[in-house]
């Protein structure tokens, strides 16, 4: 019968020790931290332990004795994050999960696009920013990012919120041709792209001839859109010659905004000018045959 | 009759530790994700190698070897995950991933079309092997944000980070 007591008695401390030394063991730590600042974690009992910080942005480990506070010294961690505390002692194991959350914005990953567009476009510009902290964790944080397109006094500002991290907008791109700031400012981070804003599609295409000996040449007025700016020289200007059921065609980039050459000059000839898909003017040269 | 028995009880055993490694995935509809319309076979690439990539990490870390992870990640995560398995490398550790289940939710898809986002909430156990001394499994439950970015042939998870529930 004492036998049986004894066994019985045995079996109850051996199944309560480790609950006895869990609850002895105790581990006190912040449920949430700011990526690169300092904190510690207490750990309650006695005897030697090991403490891992285990996560897939950082993994730590640190010899302890029981019952000491353990410092995390600023920078040390630095990855925001979900981590586990793991506290291995001599017969016992605790764990607790903690979170490491970003710092305060610094960086921002500014995406603009396209680089480069026509002018008069709804909605044709499209920003996205990123926001980061110091330590390139991303704010997850919702954040308010100020985007700013265009010059001083004709500018489109819009403020957008970031959510899980990430803001965007769309934005007409302006009515006078050339380069603008595309600007994503959260408070000191600025990121500033720049955006080409191009002539749109011709809308006046007009040209005239005058006879050079036996050539006539053929000039255009200044092509352009129709908001009045100029097309970019380069663009291509197909003139073509019609004569007695042949054609010949002449393509003239723009010099200066105006395109210019010379073709035989056929009394009776037709002539016609074209960029693109876009049709200009007709002459008829000499006499009608 | 025995041999059979235990064919049969093997092939059993194999499937069932196959499914095992397999974590259940749940998928929220991604009718609202925006800006840019998400077509389905985007949708099916996205999430194929984000899960993908999970397979590499938890192969990276418990064979502590960065190399693994240049088919599914880039940029800062790729980074910040081979400085981990470096600091496993010299602590002399390595540590056993295992997502059981992923809840994803594409949640972003930038207008165009060079990033987009989900959110994986994740179940793993994370056991740490310290030496020849295994700990127990211990069981987590996170909230993963990630960005993916398209490259030649594949997404690659450029940012790869937890934060709270």
């Amino acid at each position: 019968m004492r036998l049986i007591s004894t066994i019985f008695l045995c079996g109850l401390v051996l199944a309560a020790t480790p609950l006895a030394l869990a609850q002895s063991g105790g581990l006190h730590l912040p449920r949430a931290v700011e990526a690169g600042r300092a904190f510690s974690i207490q750990s309650a009992g006695s005897g030697k332990a090991v403490l891992y910080i285990v996560g897939l942005g950082q993994v730590l480990r640190r010899d302890l004795q029981l019952g000491e506070t353990t410092l995390f010294a600023p920078g040390e961690i630095n990855n925001a994050g979900h981590y586990l505390a793991v506290l291995v002692g001599e017969s016992s194991t605790e764990s607790s999960a903690f979170d490491v959350t970003a710092a305060q914005p610094a960086t921002l990953s500014f995406l603009a696009k396209p680089s480069r567009l026509p002018i008069d476009l709804h909605d044709g510009i499209s920003g996205v920013v990123y926001v980061f902290d110091p330590l390139q964790n991303l704010v997850l944080a919702s954040t308010p990012v100020s985007l700013q397109l265009g010059v001083a006094g004709a500018e489109q500002t819009r403020t957008a919120i970031t959510h899980n991290g990430v803001a965007w907008v769309r934005m007409n791109s302006a009515a006078k041709e050339g380069s603008v700031q595309f600007v994503a400012r959260v408070g000191e981070a600025i990121s500033t792209r720049v955006i080409q804003q191009v002539p749109g599609d011709p809308c006046h295409l007009r040209m005239s001839a005058r006879p050079l000996g036996e050539r006539l040449v053929v000039e255009t007025e200044p092509v352009r859109d129709c908001s009045g700016n100029s097309l970019p020289d380069g663009t291509v200007v197909t003139f073509t010659e019609s004569y007695e059921g042949s054609a010949s065609t002449v393509d003239v980039p723009l010099k200066h905004g105006i395109a210019q050459t010379d073709m035989p000059a056929y009394s009776g000839a037709k002539i016609s000018v074209a960029t693109g898909v876009f049709i200009g003017n007709e002459i008829r040269w000499g006499k009608e045959r | 009759m025995k041999r059979s028995l235990v064919i049969v009880c093997s092939l059993l055993a194999a499937i069932f530790t196959l499914g095992a490694d397999q974590p259940s995935v749940r998928i929220e509809p991604a009718d609202s994700v925006g800006p840019r319309p998400l077509e389905k076979q985007t949708e099916a690439a996205v999430i194929r190698d984000y899960l993908q990539a999970w397979g590499s990490l938890s192969d990276a870390f418990e064979q502590n070897r960065v190399d693994l992870l240049d088919r599914d990640f880039i940029g800062s995560a790729k980074e910040k995950l081979a400085d981990t398995i470096r600091q496993q490398a010299k602590l002399g550790i390595y540590t056993r991933y295992r997502a059981s289940a992923h809840d994803l939710q594409l949640v972003f898809y930038s207008p165009e079309g060079l990033s987009i986002q989900l959110i994986d909430t994740v179940e793993y156990d994370v056991q740490i092997v310290d030496g020849k001394n295994a700990q127990t499994a211990q069981h987590v439950r996170a909230r993963y944000v990630a960005v993916l970015t398209p490259t030649e042939v594949r997404w690659k998870v450029r940012v790869f980070q937890a934060g709270a529930e």
